[in-house]
């Protein structure tokens, strides 16, 4: 398309908004971003309230919580919490963090918002099924939430749903509706990713600006990128596990069952394996943690870079870890299985593969420590949150060393050991790259800034919180304690743990109750912020070459070109400490790029 | 109670911040207002990273010191438990070394270059040398670590059947377990969740007319003999189930339509692990817990706890219903004696059935 056409097109849109075309079915990349963003956080409410009430339960068991009694109702008879609705937490805990907040809250928001702004597009290459997309997502997140309020109470098999838990009602009651509605709000949510990947993938090859090439594309661009395409290739296993899970319940196939004696009477089922499932859903399983964490490490190498005034250390590295680490996600889902049955010989290959995975994220990590050294280090919230991110990756992906080693994984499967390691190396450290993204490109979304006192005090208690929380329950892991129960007063061996779970809990409270802080400052500054300059951060890529004011189109005149690569800060030669990429070569200038 | 009070305190610790970042608002209204950060936000900052850093490493210590001990790191009562504690320990040292070491750099780092203006960073975009080290010594490292793994792995699951190892079949049900020994010629009869017949008492769907189940023996708590190693056949009749034996390194899955296995030999009995210094502390530390709470019971009226005594546990370790969280089964290890005394006390199948 040629650059009249391109700007004529901005112009056209400009006349024909109203309020639904612009607010709510909007094909604009911004308004989406911001839609996904605002679903992302009004979920993540609901999962942080649901986690916060689970540690209530674990730490203080027989008593009754009024808080209980509030939200859960009839589950909770004088604020005593039912067994079932224990497990019913913990699965759409798990389900909403990980798909809706982490991988469309955050993936949604940031690949919308900064793939056309920063390749230089007018926007992404089909502006309707972006819309469709978010709109499919929309769909998801309502029967998600409308599943929390069936008669028999929502999904309740863990997040993994692995049968015949989760196929069969007489196993569980939340296998009824509950389940059906889960599998039809995740197949529905896969729709949407699908959509939303294919539209990212196409957009970044095709529609980067003049002078753009891949290796001039911002490591955001490129997390984004692979991220899709890893969406792209694992995304649909899980949808066919759906599938046949729904056959299974409802249909009398055998995908997943066999040999089931239950409530006094033989099911029909023969021939089918859960093994088989485990294999399918662990296919997306592993590879979804990177989906999540890839675009949190993309944003972080900006918002570090950029607050730095430092070029990222080894760009080229940093592509080769993110590619290493993509190839390396769909070849290790194994280690998930290491008891479940499957061939021995099996888990020899996935311990050795996994264990790989360990060489590109210390690349990553070591990069980001390098950039760091003699830089000039502007601490803005968004930079606290990606310094935070590096920190709760290493601690966090350092004990996956034990747990993607078979022999050892025998004894800490599936305790609090598991559940402290990836909550920090893939639940926090996520959750800080959405907060770094979200107090870096705020004033790019809404034209106003976030008030940084608040984003200290979000930062810190966050930080002390989520180490007092995570770094304990390794220890308690260590010591046999097993997830997922609803209680741990049944086994008087446990019982010295209790205090720990009591501080646990006690952090946990403190860490929920925080994020009000930043929910605030979120929503006031939308209306009363103080509003902003064009590129507050003083940084190098094209987004904040872009008026403050949004406009369909993105650019008023032509869509600037690109001459250098995105981290040309304090480089020599030059007045300013950031060269933005539209500012051509000096006479002479070489352009240092690695 | 102590759920609502905490609550509150949370509230007023929440109105107490809020309040906070008012007055430091209101002080700073007529200075720099842009919202970005000034050179003394990086000096606070800086030294907030500098006291997050002595953060880590106090919760770390604290951790090792208060909990290190209750880790079943040491004392494994079996014999393959000992080679995982091993790894386990040299990768704990290892990791503990590595976390030590690049968190000071990182948080370092980020007190040392706290930003000032007119101070401009250093323009540096690469280095082959450095970037190849730190791929060269993980690699490294990975790879002994791998290979170490690897062979425990391979010892541990390589179940030697010329051994004659003692056949159990460990049978899991929603929400609870139940043990299947092979009786005088140790070898299981045939079963199948199809033959279950409750009527006649026939519970685990053994094959009534197999010679070799006749004399098989069904029990609800798990004896075992120590020094002999021991080969578990799992089963489960209805969801998946974990059998989780922490004190012996051991846990496998139990799926419904399958059999897995899993060997290990008990190397302490039941009456020795009491008696180890260890154990005495951690179940007298307990039995002062359960001393307290009962206090709390009697009080509102409620029966008191009992007096906790040490025995080894099979747990439920994959989520499987309501009760998961209460699906347990004793295990005794004992001499070959107690053992032979206790196994000769229990019905076998062809007796047990109701006709």
């Amino acid at each position: 398309m040629s650059e009249h056409a391109d700007s004529h097109e901005g112009h056209e849109h400009h006349h024909k908004e109203t309020f639904v075309t612009k607010y709510i079915f909007s094909q604009d990349h911004k308004m989406i971003a911001k839609q996904y963003l605002i679903t992302g956080i009004i979920m993540g409410v609901i999962g942080v309230i649901m986690s916060m009430m689970m540690r209530m339960q674990i730490a203080w068991p027989e008593e009754p919580n009024v808080i209980f009694e509030a939200l859960l109702g009839r589950w909770a008879p004088d604020g005593v919490m039912d067994a079932d609705i224990y497990l019913a937490l913990v699965t759409i805990h798990g389900t909403i963090m990980v798909f809706f907040v982490l991988t469309a809250g955050l993936s949604g928001t940031f690949s919308n918002l900064l793939i056309p702004l920063q390749i230089g597009a007018r926007d992404m290459a089909s502006g309707f099924l972006n819309m469709l997309s978010y709109w499919i997502f929309f769909l998801s997140s309502v029967i998600m939430v409308f599943s929390l309020f069936v008669e028999a109470g929502p999904a309740a098999s863990g997040w993994t749903i692995y049968p015949p838990l989760s196929a069969l009602p007489l196993a569980q009651s939340g296998s009824g509706m509950g389940m059906t509605l889960w599998l039809v709000s995740m197949a529905i949510f896969i729709a949407a990713s699908l959509l939303a990947s294919l539209n990212y993938i196409v957009t970044i090859i095709n529609l980067r600006t003049k002078g753009m090439s891949m290796t001039r594309l911002p490591l955001t661009i490129w997390a984004f990128f692979i991220t899709a395409i890893i969406g792209v290739v694992s995304f649909p296993v899980l949808l066919s596990a759906a599938l046949l899970l729904i056959m299974d319940r409802s249909f009398g196939t055998s995908f997943f069952l066999s040999d089931i004696f239950i409530q006094g009477e033989v099911l029909h089922y023969q021939g089918g394996s859960p093994v088989l499932f485990e294999h399918l859903f662990w296919f997306l399983g592993h590879p979804e943690v990177y989906i999540v964490i890839l675009p949190a490490m993309g944003i972080v190498s900006e918002v570090i870079a950029t607050n730095s005034r430092k070029p990222i250390f080894g760009y080229r590295a940093m592509i080769a870890a993110i590619l290493a680490i993509a190839f390396l996600s769909t070849i290790v889902w194994g280690h998930h299985m290491f008891i479940s049955g499957m061939n021995p010989f099996l888990g020899s290959v996935f311990t050795f593969t996994t264990l790989l995975i360990a060489i590109p994220s210390a690349i990553k990590a070591f990069n980001w420590i390098t950039t760091l050294w003699k830089g000039n280090l502007q601490l803005n919230p968004a930079m606290l949150f990606s310094i935070g991110l590096v920190s709760t990756f290493l601690t966090g992906g350092l004990t996956g060393i034990i747990l993607g080693d078979s022999a050892l994984d025998i004894n800490v499967h599936d305790t609090y050991f598991v559940i402290a390691h990836f909550h920090l190396v893939m639940g926090i450290s996520a959750l800080y790259g959405m907060f770094a993204g979200i107090y870096h490109w705020y004033p790019k979304m809404f034209g106003r800034m976030l008030n940084k006192n608040l984003g200290y005090i979000h930062f810190w208690v966050t930080a002390i919180c989520a180490y007092g929380v995570f770094f304990p329950m390794h220890f308690i892991g260590m010591a046999g304690l097993p997830r997922r129960y609803y209680t741990n007063s049944n086994f008087p061996l446990f019982d010295d743990l209790q205090d720990v779970n009591v501080i646990i809990t006690i952090f946990a409270l403190f860490g929920g109750v925080v994020q009000l802080v930043f929910l605030w400052n979120f929503f006031y500054s939308i209306f009363y912020g103080k509003k902003t300059v064009q590129n507050p951060w003083r940084s190098t890529t094209l987004e904040w070459t872009a008026p403050i004011k949004h406009i369909h189109g993105n650019w008023e005149g032509k869509i600037p070109h690109v001459y250098r690569w995105p981290y040309d800060y304090s480089k020599p030669g030059h007045d300013e400490d950031f060269v933005p990429q539209n500012v051509p070569l000096k006479e002479g200038e070489e352009e240092l790029q690695h | 109670m102590t759920a609502f009070l905490t609550i509150i305190v949370l509230v007023f610790i929440t109105v107490a911040i809020w309040q906070m970042v008012k007055i430091f608002d209101l002080a700073q209204v007529n200075k720099d207002n842009s919202q970005v950060a000034n050179d003394k936000d990086n000096r606070i900052n800086g030294y907030l990273m500098l006291g997050f850093l002595a953060f880590i490493y106090g919760i770390t210590i604290v951790c090792f010191v208060k909990w290190g001990d209750l880790p079943l790191m040491s004392n494994a009562a079996s014999e393959h438990g000992v080679k995982i504690d091993n790894l386990m320990i040299i990768s704990m040292i290892l990791i503990f070394i590595v976390q030590t070491i690049t968190q000071f750099l990182l948080h370092y780092f980020a007190f040392k270059y706290k930003g000032e203006k007119g101070r401009k960073a250093l323009f540096y975009t690469d280095n082959d040398k450095l970037e190849f080290i730190w791929t060269i010594i993980p690699t490294i490292v990975l790879a002994g670590l791998i290979i170490y793994g690897l062979f425990t792995w391979t010892e541990i699951m390589d179940i030697n059947e010329d051994d004659d190892p003692l056949v159990i079949e460990l049978y899991a049900q929603q929400f609870n377990w139940k043990a299947r020994y092979g009786g005088a010629d140790n070898t299981l009869g045939k079963a199948n969740v199809r033959l279950i017949d409750i009527n006649r008492a026939n519970i685990l769907g053994l094959d009534e007319s197999d010679p070799n189940a006749q004399d098989d023996i069904i029990t609800t708590e798990l004896h075992l003999p120590v020094g002999r190693t021991v080969l578990f056949k799992m089963r489960s009749q209805d969801v998946l189930h974990s059998a989780y034996m922490p004190h012996f390194r051991a846990q496998m899955n139990c799926v419904p339509g399958m059999i897995t296995q899993f060997g290990f030999t008990p190397t302490v009995t039941t009456v020795e692990m009491r008696q180890t210094p260890e154990m005495i502390d951690k179940v007298a530390n307990i039995n002062r817990i359960r001393v307290e709470k009962s206090k709390k019971l009697i009080k509102k009226g409620e029966e008191p706890l009992e007096r906790y005594e040490f025995d080894y546990l099979l747990l439920c370790n994959k989520i499987c219903g309501k009760s998961h969280y209460n699906m347990q089964m004793k295990i005794i290890v004992e001499t070959q004696e107690e053992y032979d005394a206790w196994i000769k006390t229990q019905k076998v199948f062809k007796n047990s059935l109701i006709n």
